[in-house]
């Protein structure tokens, strides 16, 4: 992509630029479209409509809203610490905008084609612990801190179970690299990972169930990373007002709600690549039926897309269905529960993949 | 090595989205564990009991709308069984069948918002529109009756304030039947949910000894297991008449006492409800409901105090009259102030999400616990 770009704009920094510019705009253009499912979903959910005046069933409502953030007044109450206040917001996007950069949305539009992306992918979006502490503490807020402590606490600990399952994963794929992940997944969904890779004989049948455990227990982690239902204990509306981000108004706010959603997204396609295909097509291509080859890569980022907003949207669906854990349950949940069965589990598909 | 620690002050309320109105929690907390809950009340504070010195008897029914603002007919009911006991005022039947039907749709309207709130306070937001979509529908037979859907000024002293509507007879049995599956439904999506039990079983004990020594009734108390039901243990109107059972909390989840004991009681109370009106709404007889609606009150010199249970308890009327057109003294024992009591005792050594969930439990209204 940067090659291309390169030779396109002729200039080193142009063509930099215009690649961080991409996941920018594919950022910007899903969360208005999250934001908007969000609510529908949540409408549809509970016997509502939803936004419906702005646009077609609402769909310009959120532009409508973003123009109102925008031009919101942003006062900084008087002891907060101003320089962490300010910094928080724009650290917690700059994290999970970083991890977009080792996403690859199709074999030709990657950021930057990183051989650790996996690993990145993990190190970048627990920067988010940081942006959220700052957020709370420098707020002087007793909400705010109490929810940036649980925060805090919980991603830490999710990483965990988190991080297990990847390095089960890399066992099995003995590579670090999203791209070659997604590549070995490629000609149909049989070779998906949730159904046990792209090999042959018993070993793939003895991993599917090992390989749906470990599925289950990344999207369980990833929920809690993202601090979303039944996990959104930091921001527990009925017990902190809005947690790490009470005293947040105007566009600050939209920084973290972007952060929020472009984070959801981000774990949606991690949890994709690794078990669902990345970016393979699950049938084949239309761009090889016609011998069209450059429609390959427009398909590919069309079905991640898809994968990606398919979970998005599951994340959705649990938030208006289940109710919240509190803080202890959450954290035996990670550590009594999910842990050992990530370590179990690792073990076994060890074992598995020797055989 | 020993840490410095600090016990912090965090004062919930009073504007915050758990505490259900005005009211300030003053919660002392060490780290997340609750040391020490002190409810500061009079947010709401609107002088009912002064106003009403000032009112004539029959003035005073629209006050008591807005003490509790979730069970208003309740609150009409209570205060004119206190002033017809005081004048000796017998109403027909045919209001009696009707009080009985109001009462007990009010009281499925005032406990849809409390489940329904308390699934908010635990996270879960859905079960709470569905309880207000079919709140609606209770709200749509008051209005029917009385033009009012939230402060009815229905339930007169010797009366009623309009007789019902030709279809309310139809109308409120299909509301029935529509809401049995509903109740269903609610247990389905929330009540046996495994999260939701995880924060409500053996959360907020309350031992029956305690709930009797702070003078607990209605849900909380039978949330505990306590089998005190004022419509059977001191009956009152006409609900002797009917077949139902009072409910108990059984310690199914947990401990008997717990937050889902309190919650679970109320939504089986529902049902109890229905039956009441399923059972009262064939034999409504005919009659004029205002021909015993006195044309000017008079009570003769004397006390009264008068209790109904009401969708949060006991709800006590206590009027002093000097023999005038206007009362003395009206003092209101709301069910509210008496719950918000308990909240220390039970939030003591639990962590700041409980504080919500027995805040929840306990089902208060702020307007009752003011006056």
């Amino acid at each position: 992509m940067y090659e291309f770009l390169y030779q396109l704009l002729g200039n080193q920094i142009l063509a930099m630029f215009a690649l961080a510019c991409i996941p920018l705009v594919f950022i910007l253009l899903y969360v208005l479209f999250a934001v908007w499912l969000e609510r529908k979903v949540s409408a549809h959910m509970q016997d509502r409509l939803g936004p419906m005046r702005v646009g077609w069933h609402g769909a310009l409502q959120l532009i409508a809203d973003f123009l109102k953030i925008l031009q919101k007044e942003a006062p900084v109450s008087k002891d907060s610490d101003k320089l962490l206040y300010n910094i928080a917001p724009v650290l917690a996007f700059a994290g999970s905008f970083a991890a977009f950069a080792a996403i690859p949305f199709s074999s030709k539009l990657i950021g930057s084609e990183i051989e650790i992306g996996l690993f990145f992918i993990l190190a970048v979006s627990s920067f988010v612990v940081a942006a959220i502490l700052m957020a709370g503490w420098s707020s002087n807020n007793k909400y705010s801190l109490l929810g940036a402590m649980r925060s805090a606490a919980q991603i830490i600990s999710y990483e965990i179970p988190t991080a297990l399952v990847v390095l089960s994963m890399i066992m099995l794929t003995g590579t670090l690299s999203l791209s070659k992940i997604s590549d070995m997944q490629t000609s149909s969904f049989w070779n998906w990972y949730i159904l046990g890779g792209p090999g042959v004989g018993y070993p793939k049948f003895l991993l599917i169930p090992f390989m749906i455990i470990a599925f289950i227990i990344i999207y369980i982690s990833t929920l809690a990373e993202t601090n979303r239902t039944p996990f959104d204990i930091p921001e527990a509306e009925s017990e902190l007002v809005a947690g790490y981000f009470t005293e947040y108004p105007g566009i600050k706010y939209a920084m973290f709600m972007l952060n929020e959603y472009a984070n959801m997204f981000a774990v949606s396609a991690v949890i994709s690549i690794l078990f669902f295909g990345g970016y393979q097509s699950p049938l084949g291509y239309f761009g090889n039926i016609l011998h069209m080859n450059w429609m390959i890569p427009f398909e590919q980022a069309f079905w991640f897309t898809c994968k990606g907003l398919f979970f998005v949207f599951v994340q959705m669906w649990l938030r208006w269905t289940l109710p919240r854990l509190r803080v202890d349950q959450l954290m035996t949940l990670c550590w009594k529960y999910l842990i050992p069965y990530a370590l179990l589990n690792l073990i076994i598909i060890g074992i598995i993949s020797l055989l | 090595m020993s840490l410095k620690t600090e016990r912090m002050i965090l004062n919930m309320g009073p504007q915050h989205p758990a505490t259900h109105g005005v009211l300030r929690l003053e919660v002392e907390v060490e780290g997340e564990l609750v040391i020490r809950v002190k409810p500061h009340i009079g947010y709401l504070h609107r002088c009912f009991e002064k106003h009403a010195e000032a009112m004539m008897y029959n003035q005073v029914v629209p006050y008591t709308d807005r003490l509790d603002y979730l069970a208003a007919m309740y609150n009409n009911w209570g205060y004119a069984l206190a002033v017809e006991k005081l004048c000796g005022i017998q109403v027909p039947e045919r209001v009696e069948y009707i009080r009985v039907i109001m009462g007990e749709l009010q009281r499925i309207a005032s406990h849809t918002v409390a489940v329904g709130t308390y699934g908010l306070d635990i996270g879960a937001f859905t079960p709470f529109l569905y309880l207000f979509r079919d709140r609606e529908k209770i709200l749509t037979l008051f209005e029917m009756t009385c033009g009012a859907r939230m402060l009815y000024n229905y339930i007169w002293v010797g009366g009623l304030s309009h007789d019902i509507h030709p279809d309310f007879v139809r109308m409120t049995k299909e509301f029935c039947s529509y809401f049995k599956p509903i109740v269903e439904e609610v247990n389905n999506l929330l009540s046996f949910n495994k999260i939701f039990i995880e924060r409500t079983a053996n959360i907020g004990v309350l031992p029956a000894e305690t709930a009797i020594n702070f003078g607990c009734t209605g849900p909380v108390l039978r949330g505990s297991g306590l089998a005190y039901d004022l419509r059977k243990d001191d009956t009152y109107s006409i609900y002797n008449k009917f077949d139902f059972n009072v409910i108990t909390g059984t310690g199914m989840m947990g401990t008997v006492g717990d937050c889902w004991d309190r919650y679970y009681v109320r939504v089986l109370e529902m049902l109890e409800s229905i039956k009441i009106i399923e059972q009262a709404i064939d034999q409504i007889p005919d009659g004029d409901v205002q021909s015993a609606v006195p044309k000017r009150i008079k009570p003769p010199k004397g006390t009264v105090y008068t209790r109904v249970e009401n969708p949060r308890g006991e709800l006590g009327y206590f009027i002093i009259s000097d023999g005038n057109t206007n009362p003395f003294r009206v003092k209101v024992r709301p069910p509210s102030f008496v719950h918000l009591e308990v909240m220390d005792a039970l939030c003591r050594g639990h962590l700041i999400a409980d504080v919500m969930a027995i805040l929840g439990s306990i089902d208060i209204v702020l307007g009752e616990v003011d006056r």
